[in-house]
Parts: C-alpha cells; structure tokens; sequence
C-alpha cells in the first residue's frame, strides 16, 4: 500500500510542476494586465475545445512523441542529446528526396521507403556526434548543437539550389521550397480532420521503444551504460559501442519525426531560414515531453499530448487575448526547471524509505537498484 | 573575385570585424569558464543573452541611457544566474537539462517581452566607436585594433583579468578546488555553495552584457531569437580553449574571424552558397574540438552536484 502511495507521489511530481509554471505564467499575465482565467480557458478551448482542436493538438504532439522517444534511448544512455532540431532537419530531406525521386512507385512502397529514408537521415545525423563522444571524447551536447547549425544551413542550400521547386526556380520570389509530393504519397488521414496515420505510428512505435529498453539484450545494455559505464566495461559491455548506438538510435526517431512532418502535415519542405520554421521546435520540445514524461516510452504519450496541447492551445490565446504564443516556450522552459528540480523530492523520499527499512542496508539498497533498473521508475 | 579578398581594404575590413565579432563570444565564454571552473555546466548562456539583450535594449531605448541599458542586462543575467545557482546547488538538479529549460525561457520570454513592448523591430545608437589619438590614426592597425566600442575593449581585458583571478588568487584557487575535488575543498573549509553561487552568477552577468554587446553596441537592434546559437558556441568554446582564458579567447577569434571572412564573401558576391558559407565555422568547431578536446582535461566535478557526506 504504501509503496503504491510512493509511487503515485511520483508520478505526480510532473503535474505538479506543471501546476507550478501555470501558476508563475498567471503572474507574468497579470503583469500583462491579461486575466489569466480568461487566457487560459482560451488556451484550453484552442486545445481541447472540439474535434478539430484535438486532432490539431495530436497532430502536433505527433513530432513531439517520436522525439521524445529518442530521448528515452539517450538519456537512458547517459547521452545527452539536444540535436533533435537537426535530425528532423536531416530525415525530412532525405525523405523528400524519395518522394521526389521515385515517383513512379505504388504510394504505399513510396511512403514507407520515405519513412525509412528519414529514419536513416536522422541516424545519421544522431550517429555522427556518437562516434564523436565515444572515439573523440568530444562532449555531445556541443556537437549535437552544432549539427543543428550545420543542418539547417544544408536545408536551406538544398531548398534554394538542388531541391527548389522547378516552378519556384522560373520565378523571381524564388520561395526556398521543395516541389509538392504526389496526392498518393500522403499519410493517410484517420477521421475528417488533420489526424494523420503519423500519430498511430507513433503510439506503436512508443510500445515498441517499451519492449526494446526493458525486454531486449540490446535496451538493457544501453540502460546499464547509462547506469554505470565502468560496471558495464567490467561485464564485457562494449560501452563506447552502445553509446554510438544510443545516440544514432535517438537521431533515428528525430529523423522519423521530420518525415512524418512532411508526408502528414505539410506535404514539401519549406525554409524560412531558421530550424523552428520547420520544426516547431519539436527537437527541442521533445525533450521537454520525454523528461516530464520521466524518460518512460509509454508514460511519455500523454505528456506529448500535454506539451501539444499547450502549443496549439497558446494559438488560440493570442488571438483571443492577444498574449504573444512565446508565452508558451517560456513556460515549457520552466516546467524543464521545475521537473528537473523535483528529482531532489524523489530521492529524499527514496533515501528516507531505505532508512526506514531498517533491512541489511547492502542488499537492502542493492535490490531496490536493481527492481528500479527493471521498472525504469 | 577571389582575389577581391587579397585587397587590403577588404583584409582590413575582415579582421576589423572579427575582432569586433568576438566580443559577445568572449563575455559568454569567459563567464561560462568560471562556472565550468567550479564544476557546473550552465547551458542556459544563450536564453540569459536573450534576456540580456532584450533588457539592455529595452532600457535604451525609452531612457536613453545606454549605461542604464547595461547594467539592466547585467542584473536580468545575474538573476537568471540565481536562478540556476539555487535549481543546481541547492536541488542538485541535473545541470545540462536544467540549463536547457534556462534557454527555453529566455527565449520564451524575450520574444514574449518584445513583443508587448515593442512589437515592431526598431534601432538605438548603440556605444559609439572611440577616438584614440594617435593610435587610431596609425593606417590598418588604427581601423583594426583601436576604432572599436567600449564594449569590445571590455572583452578583451576581461582575458588576462579572467586569467589572473582564476590563477593568481584565492578566490581562483578555491574556484578550482571546488571544480576538482569538491569534497576536499569543502574537508578544508571552503564553501562549495557559496563559490558555486558567486561563478554561476558572474556567468550570468557576463552572458546579460554579451547579450548587451549585441543589442546596444554590435548590431544596435533586438529581434525575436537574434543570438540564434551564440550562446551554445560560446559553451563550446570553453571546451575548445581547454578552460584556460587565453584558449577562449584564441577560439573565439578564430570563430569570429572565420564568420567574419564568410560575411565578407558574401558582400563581395563571391559565387560560394552564402549557406554553405555560414554552415563553415560550425564545422570547424567540431573538427577542432575533435583535435583538441581529447588532449585536455575537463574540470574533474564538472557538471556533478555536490553532496556532503554524513
């Protein structure tokens, strides 16, 4: 009973500092002179308030669950990976490239080549900063953000040369974009409103991400590298290898995230220059959905449907209130700070529950380790 | 039209630049060094430049008074770096994702603010060039080292100054420890909280003056995301000059003359992708930090939280 009550206490730990940058976002309202009660019912409304709203905001929690399911392999990993932007970037061109180039395939061949294509750009782009970590020490939250740079400024050459659309090329506006993909090339919508097969791809993916970190040799190993690499060295792990393949196997599922963009939503590549005009951000919001969603596969659904709710949702509010939508990232930013910060509430709690214990404190600690590397909690 | 940047106007022009396009690299990095020093990890440098540059720009444009601009940046960065000071030291919260949440608010925030405020893109008369007579009339050295703002001399003293606190002094000495042995620095009396707090929050008002540097002395405006990465390569250039001041300060020359000769290409017409270009010194900072970073050693508690043992 009470280990149940301990658990439910953490898996609160998120809402509540969820709650709490709700809470500093009403003040910065107030400082706005917006009432927050009307703001945030606008934002509720944007998000929930009919079917249209709630396919939007599955539609943008889409990207950010796959991201976020990277995540979970990294940071299981103990690699820190803030190159989602990039590899989104890396997958969705490698992904229209197909849908360009094989025009003359069946739609079905055509859209899971182009979602293999983006699943190999983004492990690409992941797998890079791994070899990086693992052979040259090279710290991968620095290269991963260069290769965001990098591969936003590839986006734009390949968007303004070799991959503009012909017609754009005769005009003088030259708008740095792809050619249109074929109507046959799109995912499939699930009801009559933007909710793409991309978002049941992305739940399946979510069990399939639970199974391969807690059910297969290879999650484990990544997990125990994580862990303890030196503990893992000694078991005959090859460490550097599943950091390589921590990093590129969350490179992938970005990757993936950009292709989905791109046959779900927008159907071509457009640039306005920078990684968000494409993204959304998503690279960096996954992030914040995988650590609320305590870097758990399965747990990190709802907290994608969170995170897209607020998004679309703060659309809605800055037409209805006219608070700008960045209100939304500063509040992202926060819930990251408060979630982080939490931890400390957990392990306090942890620590006083092994005192209580009063068991052999060496197996005792011993075997709770070893039922959390099990449960992922 | 490659041998237009052989001329010497143009070499004059590009080192002109890039030693002027330093200056925000420098601040950034210095204070990130001081922080890395003492074993924390601020990732947050880009969101506490945005706030910086928002504050400093905000200020001065309705007071007039770019002084007041600065030091209003200077206070917002070394708010932020409370901010995270107590979230790291005191939580001992992670200090990468923290950092990363940092980054997400100021760049909510700034965008937030200026929007509000100011809505539309506008100029101040940022810090004028100084008159040095005598020096600033020497042809080429004069245009190069000696007709800059007050804001990019600043950077370049704050090197050897950053040097010698961090080598020549107590409070650098127990900087040190604090980021090499914590729990010996603390067996000896120091307060590891109380040097963490001081280095995260002198990071956070020397990332609030980059950000300044930007808005009221390099480019004299503010737009949504305008640091669109500084800060992330000024944390980067901390690891790529071996956290010595001098290597920083090598680093970010290099980046900036790098950026500078790029933007050089770009205003001759020079048939190389303008995008291609820019993508430039990214890839060299990685190829140089695959080159350097092996042979040197990080800050042994770097980006640990430090617990006392009971």
């Amino acid at each position: 009973m009470r280990s149940r009550l301990n658990a439910l206490f953490d898996a609160l730990l998120p809402v509540l500092a969820t709650l709490a940058a709700l809470g500093v976002g009403a003040i910065m309202l107030i400082f706005l002179k917006v009432n927050p009660v009307t703001a945030y019912k606008a934002l509720w409304d944007g998000a929930f308030g009919s079917s249209n709203a709630f396919a939007e905001t599955l539609v943008k929690a889409t990207p950010l669950l796959l991201v976020a399911l990277g995540i979970c392999i990294s940071f299981r990993g103990d690699v820190i990976n803030i190159g989602g932007e990039g590899q989104m970037i890396i997958g969705a061109v490698l992904a229209t490239w197909v849908g360009l180039t094989f025009t003359g395939l069946p739609g079905w061949l055509a859209v899971t080549l182009a979602l293999v294509a983006g699943f190999l750009g983004g492990a690409i782009w992941g797998g890079i900063p791994g070899v990086l970590k693992a052979y040259f020490s090279v710290n991968e939250i620095l290269s991963t953000v260069m290769m965001n740079a990098i591969a936003v400024q590839l986006m734009n050459f390949l968007l303004r040369g070799p991959m503009i659309d012909p017609s754009q090329a005769e005009l003088a506006s030259k708008i740095p974009q792809t050619a249109r993909l074929l109507d046959a090339f799109r995912l499939p919508r699930l009801a009559p409103t933007r909710l793409h097969l991309g978002a049941l791809i992305a739940v399946v993916l979510a069990v399939a991400v639970y199974i391969l970190l807690w059910r297969t040799t290879l999650g484990y190993r990544i997990r125990a590298v994580g862990q303890n690499p030196n503990a893992s060295r000694y078991a005959g792990i090859k460490v550097q290898r599943y950091m390589v393949l921590a990093l590129l196997l969350s490179g992938a599922f970005a990757g993936l995230a950009g292709a989905v963009q791109v046959y779900g939503v927008n159907y071509r590549m457009i640039t306005d220059g920078s990684s968000s005009g494409f993204t959304g951000s998503a690279g960096f919001n996954g992030i914040v959905a995988a650590l609320f969603g305590q870097l758990h596969p399965l747990w990190s659904i709802p907290a994608s449907i969170l995170f897209g709710a607020l998004l679309v949702g703060a659309n809605k509010m800055q037409r209805v209130v006219q608070v700008p939508s960045a209100l939304v990232i500063a509040l992202n930013g926060l819930v990251v700070v408060f979630v982080v910060s939490s931890e400390i509430l957990r392990k306090r709690r942890q620590r006083r529950r092994l005192a209580d214990d009063e068991t052999p404190p060496v197996a005792g600690s011993a075997a709770n380790q070893s039922t959390q590397a099990e449960t992922g909690t | 039209m490659i041998s237009d940047l052989f001329t010497v106007t143009v070499l004059i022009g590009i080192l002109a630049s890039g030693i002027r396009l330093a200056t925000p690299y420098l601040y950034a990095a210095i204070g990130e060094t001081f922080s890395q020093k003492s074993g924390v990890l601020n990732l947050g440098v880009e969101g506490q430049m945005l706030l910086g540059a928002f504050a400093a720009f905000y200020v001065s444009l309705t007071t007039g008074n770019l002084w007041l601009g600065l030091l209003t940046a200077m206070l917002v960065g070394a708010l932020m770096g409370l901010a995270m000071a107590y979230v790291t030291v005191n939580l001992h919260a992670q200090q990468g994702i923290s950092g990363i949440g940092f980054y997400l608010f100021g760049l909510g925030m700034s965008d937030l603010l200026f929007q509000k405020l100011m809505g539309t893109v506008e100029t101040v008369k940022g810090f004028p060039e100084i008159y040095i007579p005598g020096l600033s009339d020497i042809p080429g050295i004069g245009e190069i080292f000696f007709s800059q703002n007050i804001l990019v001399y600043g950077a370049y003293l704050l090197v050897p100054l950053a040097w010698f606190v961090l080598n020549k002094t107590t409070l650098g000495l127990k900087i040190r420890s604090v980021g090499e042995n914590p729990d010996a620095a603390d067996s000896l009396g120091v307060s590891v909280a109380r040097v963490r707090y001081f280095t995260i929050i002198l990071g956070g008002v020397l990332s609030g003056i980059a950000g300044a540097s930007l808005s009221i002395a390099l480019l004299n405006v503010f737009q949504q995301n305008m640091t669109s990465g500084l800060g992330f390569i000024a944390v980067a250039l901390v690891y790529f000059g071996g956290w010595r001041p001098v290597g920083v300060l090598g680093g970010a020359l290099l980046f900036s003359l790098i950026n500078s000769l790029q933007l050089w290409i770009q205003v001759l017409g020079i048939p190389i992708p303008s995008d291609i270009a820019v993508m430039m010194p990214y890839v060299l900072t990685i190829l140089v930090l695959v080159a350097t970073v092996s042979r040197v050693r990080s800050p042994s508690a770097l980006s640990k939280p430090f617990e006392r043992e009971n």
